[in-house]
């Protein structure tokens, strides 16, 4: 079996599953945040149970309007702590001490290896990077597993990935997943499981390989699996606070298709208005001009990242024409960037720096786009009308191109400001 | 039961930020919701459809977010079920999780035209484009959403669950 089909083995009690086959499977962990929780939770009500299945494994993180940005949102948010109070829920985190909830829970232990994990965030897939199967759900799937602490899966085809060879000294996961999603397509692993191997993919660091796996949805991916190594562990092993168990695919694991990539031969990537897949190598983004860039988010909001752009920022400054939004993933991600003098970097480059929200990548607060307004950001999804006008655009690329065209005032190579 | 309705055709990757922006996502109230289905797609479909028209695409309808509000904001505004050659894995478990009906059918999301007057028999999945005088047949559902799907989306059948095991 791969390695999609084993954790769902274990948590469905079987030796064995194949693709196709419908199973129910245990849940590790449930998610949802200040947008999709309040469904659930009225969905939730509907079932009749008095109890969630497991008040440490149902984890709500109010991130996406939060600091609350109007009433309705406040409401909203107002719901889902009200719910964790009742629930005694000892996974809800509030403003101040929350973070952009796909960076928060491999940080904090809450997702690992051999996991069976939904969220009720198409992101969720994230923890893939752990060799967890994570996968976005609705509301009222995610209600049916906060009551039952299972739910039902197809058993997905897998499909395999290898990157062979060095990289480019400014490029990453980000690239490599735009890379790919820009070969198969919006919707290439529709329904399937999407597994990222080769050594290109174990020199990455884990940061780089949760950026891949978040954007395995961008490719229609149930998830983005990477099988734990040393890397895996040393990170989790000091954050776990329960067992996890990694798998592996077998030698003679099965996949629908197989795609090998030199990533020797690629350059940084960018993804034009206003698809995942309308990817370029950026010596070929021709002239964009730009109003603002936007650094963080559940994709690219983690330490490497803001390093990378630090390390382009430094002793520089924005182009006088453009804004940029700096947004640490999490309360300890801000810190860290605190200690190692990065904040200084940012605001002496004249960037704002946020406290974790999703705010501006789905166009929700934080920095909207007027209607013309171009924006280069290193978040996930650049469709009609996501940061903002639907007359606005968004191209996606990794930190080092975000922070290079934030100078240049116009989409760049990294070298080209340095 | 069978659905008829007049036809809006759509492209394909309707993204769920072409069905409902963020920025109206501050509420779950369906009938807020509605009010902007699709309006970043075409600012006027809400004003111009007639409740029980059918909305027919392209591949990969509903990509993106999980957010369910997606299927409540097109089931609200009165459309009667969405046609598409495929659809998004979470749209998909969405809309049948809500009691949404939904047609896989290649064959009728090339036929169809905008403003074709169809036909869905909801059971059998025969789609019949009245207008044209050609019939098409979508993709059967999984047994197992059948079942959801007969019991009006999956709530009912947990709640179902759980007085068994109570």
């Amino acid at each position: 079996m791969n390695l999609a089909e084993k954790i769902l083995a274990a948590h469905a009690g079987k030796k064995q599953v194949k693709p196709g086959e419908l199973i129910s499977a245990k849940v590790d962990a449930v998610l949802a945040n200040d947008i999709t929780a309040p469904v659930a939770i009225k969905e939730f009500e509907k079932i009749g149970v008095e109890k969630v299945f497991d008040k440490e494994r149902v984890i709500l993180v109010p991130d996406h309007f939060t600091p609350n940005k109007d009433i309705k949102s406040a409401e909203q948010s107002k719901a889902v702590r009200e719910f964790a109070r009742k629930h005694e829920l000892t996974n809800y985190f509030e403003v101040g001490r929350m973070g952009i909830e796909h960076v928060l829970l491999p940080e904090q232990g809450l997702a690992l290896p051999g996991d069976v994990i939904i969220g009720a965030d198409s992101h969720t897939c994230t923890y893939g990077a752990l060799g967890a199967f994570a996968t976005g759900v609705g509301s009222t799937d995610l209600a049916a597993a906060m009551a039952l602490g299972e739910t039902w899966f197809k058993v997905p085809e897998s499909m395999k990935f290898v990157y062979k060879g060095q990289m480019n000294k400014w490029m990453g996961g980000k690239d490599l997943i735009l890379y790919t999603i820009g070969d198969i397509g919006v919707d290439g692993a529709l329904y399937r499981a999407m597994e990222f191997t080769g050594d290109a993919i174990e020199n990455l660091s884990l940061d780089g390989r949760l950026t891949m796996s978040n954007m395995a949805i961008e490719a229609g991916g149930k998830c983005g699996l990477i099988a734990p190594d040393q890397k895996t562990i040393a990170y989790v092993e000091k954050r776990a606070k329960r067992p996890f168990k990694a798998y592996m695919s077998d030698a003679d694991a099965k996949y629908i298709e197989v795609r090998e990539y030199d990533v020797s031969k690629m350059e940084p990537q960018v993804a034009f208005p206003h698809l995942p897949e309308n990817t370029r190598g950026v010596s070929e983004a021709g002239h964009v001009q730009i109003d603002q860039v936007v650094i963080g988010s559940c994709t690219n909001g983690r330490m490497e990242d803001l390093r990378i752009a630090a390390e382009i920022l430094q002793g520089k400054k924005v182009h006088p024409y453009v804004r940029v939004i700096v947004f640490p993933g999490t309360q300890e991600i801000y810190r860290q960037a605190m200690r190692e003098g990065l904040m200084d970097i940012f605001v002496e480059a004249q960037a704002a720096v946020s406290t974790p929200t999703c705010g501006p990548c789905l166009g929700g607060h934080m920095g909207i786009l007027a209607a013309g307004e171009r924006a280069v950001a290193t978040t996930n999804r650049n469709f009609v009308g996501r940061m903002g006008h639907p007359e606005s655009e968004v191209y996606l690329a990794g930190p080092a191109v975000a922070a290079a065209s934030a100078i240049a005032g116009r989409i760049v190579a990294p070298e080209e400001v340095l | 039961m069978k659905l008829q309705g007049n036809v809006w055709r759509f492209g394909k990757d309707v993204d769920t930020d072409l069905i409902i922006p963020a920025r109206y996502l501050n509420t779950s109230d369906p009938e807020e919701l509605a009010k902007h289905c699709m309006e970043d797609a075409d600012p006027q479909f809400v004003n111009k459809m007639q409740e029980g028209d059918i909305i027919v695409a392209d591949k990969n309808f509903g990509c993106g977010s999980s957010r369910e509000h997606a299927p409540i904001a097109i089931k609200a505004a009165g459309v009667s079920c969405v046609i598409a050659k495929s659809f998004a894995r979470i749209f998909y478990r969405n809309a049948i999780n809500i009691g949404f009906p939904i047609f896989e059918c290649p064959a009728a999301a090339a036929a169809i035209a905008e403003g074709d007057k169809v036909e869905v028999d909801a059971a059998s999945g025969v789609i019949k484009n009245l207008t044209k005088g050609e019939e098409y047949q979508a993709a059967p559902f999984p047994e197992f959403m059948q079942v959801l799907i007969a019991k009006g989306g999956l709530v009912n059948y947990v709640k179902e669950k759980v007085k068994k095991n109570a």
